[in-house]
């Protein structure tokens, strides 16, 4: 029980930083590698924010939200912009080199090391049930997870902006002559991709860890998450996610030897059953 | 009426197989480059053996448009196939590398029927999956690979019987440059035969070329196949002339690097693969010696420039300086 729990949240904490990547691969079909810079960038906001200016936890974690936001908002404007025709392979590349800066940025000014993290005290600890050792913070994830897959799909789904950001991506020149602001569209929705991340990234310091590494070490993740959930579907990734979790966390306590390797067995499996993903809609193009 | 369909100037794809004056000057820089920096023959080997890995990648994403991310794959599975070969007694260096080149073109046709399903995007993952895979099967099978302490005991025989491998590494760097050359040439041709030409077809209009006729889906599995093979005969070439084999030979970021190189040089283009190799590793030399975190912020940076304004590469840049002068003359 302890397993599938520990599985449920650590799909939850996937879930939570892969969403925003969800948000602007799949939603706006941009191959955003330097996704988990924007992540890093929430983490180190959060830490330093707690460690040096004392700000409480539940406050730090929107404010390093809304810093990635900002920057998301800055690149978009001036760089990824122009990249929203290229080819896939220059998107990847183009991330690839933000993901490079990011990295030595962080080691320049914050070091090679971890950072000291420590959780508010109503967050830490463990309740016990028969047969199952719930942490706080990892119901807490849950929660946060839950309550984040339900407002975006309902913000995709439901909403006015969401009707307008699906017409810009499936067709640009027909939601520019229905009026739509398409670059506007695009804007929010990256800052919204970005925003996500960041938060993803100051949740996750306590069970991932931060230092400067952590855009390339975890960014196969989140694009497991993605390619296997189906792109620009809340719904399909949180359920990889959750699956992710459970397969990894499993593995890892019954088949340690295997290691990593279960995780990439099912990821090409998925794609070779379902190259879509579980729940992809057809591309538009 | 009848329509005269215009004929089509054949001449510059007759002339392009030949060679040129300028691309018998580029062969003997290896030669002179022996004699200028005798001290660093070993990272001239090694560019060497890295520019062979460029221009793998080069036959499936630069000819092909196969984009991958898990070509390494390939050069480790070539590696290591070297190494166990030479660690159990056949240490014959040209025997290794048919053997390695053979496994992994076997690896390599076996993954085709994977990566040549869905999209770009798929492709990407499915490679990148492929490696990862690898990487920690080798990490795990501590018998047969050594794991993280890498392969030891590789222990390689004179090259034809008659050159032993030497303190100073200058069998390995002529062993490199000339097995370098010798794939070289033979990619030449491929690139300027009929198959080069439709797997650029391929790739300029997937749905045009079923209708002339061309067999799409044989035609990119043989080509990644080819790429795969060529892959790990440079992974083969790394563990013969060092002896050894790390993990490091199936990492994400030897993957990541030599797609950059090949992007930096010019996709597309052999000698493209080659420049671009040679520009990396000079600069990744004298850079990393500095301040390795300076060498990969400037290293994200140049990618993110070539991207934006030169994606070409300096191949591209070079050629349209040439053009510009002959312009004006």
């Amino acid at each position: 029980m302890t397993i599938i729990f520990d599985g449920l949240a650590a799909g939850m904490l996937l879930f939570l930083i892969s969403v925003g990547l969800s948000v602007t691969l799949g939603l706006m079909n941009f191959v955003n590698l330097a996704h988990g810079a924007f992540a890093m960038l929430g983490g180190y906001v959060c830490a330093l924010l707690l460690s040096r200016a004392g700000v409480p936890f539940l406050l730090a974690v929107p404010i390093a939200a809304a810093v990635s936001a900002a920057v998301g908002v800055v690149l978009e404007r001036t760089l990824y912009r122009r990249l929203y025709g290229a080819s896939h392979l220059d998107q990847v590349l183009f991330s690839i080199g933000l993901n490079f800066m990011a990295i030595s940025a962080a080691h320049y000014f914050f070091g090679a090391q971890q950072q000291p993290f420590a959780l508010p005290d109503f967050l830490r600890g463990q309740i016990n049930l028969p047969g199952l050792d719930v942490g706080i913070y990892r119901l807490f994830l849950i929660g946060i997870g839950l309550i984040l897959a339900v407002g975006l799909q309902w913000l995709v789904s439901y909403t006015k902006f969401g009707a307008q950001l699906r017409a810009s991506v499936d067709n640009p020149r027909a939601a520019r002559g229905l009026g739509i602001n398409v670059g506007r569209a695009f804007t929010l929705t990256f800052a919204l991709g970005s925003a996500l991340a960041g938060l993803g990234g100051a949740l996750g310091i306590e069970m991932l860890g931060l230092d400067p590494s952590f855009p390339l070490k975890y960014i196969v993740y989140f694009l497991i998450v993605v390619a296997v959930g189906g792109s620009g579907n809340i719904k399909g990734s949180l359920i990889a996610s959750l699956m992710l979790g459970l397969v990894d966390i499993a593995g890892k306590y019954y088949l340690p030897q295997a290691g990593a390797f279960l995780i990439y067995v099912v990821m090409v499996i998925m794609l070779i059953v379902r190259p879509q993903g579980l729940f992809g809609r057809t591309a538009a193009k | 009426m009848a329509i005269i369909p215009s004929p089509v100037d054949l001449a510059p794809l007759r002339r392009a197989p030949a060679w040129r004056t300028a691309e018998y000057i580029c062969w003997l820089l290896p030669v002179a480059a022996y004699f200028l920096f005798p001290t660093s023959l070993s990272l001239l080997s090694q560019m060497a053996i890295t520019g062979l890995f460029a221009l793998s990648l080069d036959l499936i994403l630069g000819y092909a448009g196969i984009v991958s991310l898990g070509h390494v794959a390939f050069f480790g599975v070539g590696a290591y196939a070297a190494g166990l070969l030479a660690k159990y007694g056949y240490g014959d260096p040209l025997l290794g590398l048919a053997i390695a080149g053979t496994v992994a073109a076997a690896v390599g046709y076996l993954s085709s029927f994977l990566v040549l399903r869905g999209s770009d995007l798929t492709r990407l993952m499915v490679t990148l999956g492929v490696a990862m895979m690898l990487f920690e099967a080798a990490n795990k099978l501590t018998e047969f690979t050594g794991g993280v302490d890498g392969l030891q005991g590789v222990d390689m025989k004179p090259v034809l019987g008659l050159f032993r491998f030497d303190l100073y590494g200058k069998t390995a760097y002529w062993y490199s440059v000339a097995v370098l050359f010798v794939f070289f040439w033979l990619a030449r041709r491929i690139v300027h035969s009929p198959f080069g030409l439709s797997l650029r077809g391929i790739k300029q209009n997937v749905i045009r070329m079923p209708a002339i006729g061309a067999p799409v889906h044989a035609r990119l599995a043989a080509v990644y196949t080819l790429g795969a093979a060529y892959a790990g005969v440079a992974g083969a070439l790394l563990t013969q002339t060092t002896q050894f084999v790390s993990l490091d030979v199936l990492s994400f970021p030897r993957s990541a690097a030599v797609m950059l190189m090949l992007v930096l040089g010019g996709t597309g283009s052999l000698y493209g693969a080659l420049i671009g190799t040679l520009v990396f590793m000079t600069a990744h030399h004298f850079l990393s010696n500095l301040n390795p975190q300076y060498w990969q912020f400037w290293l994200g940076a140049v990618l993110v420039l070539v991207v934006l304004f030169a994606r070409d590469g300096i191949m591209g840049i070079a050629q349209t300086v040439i053009k510009r002068v002959r312009g004006k003359a």
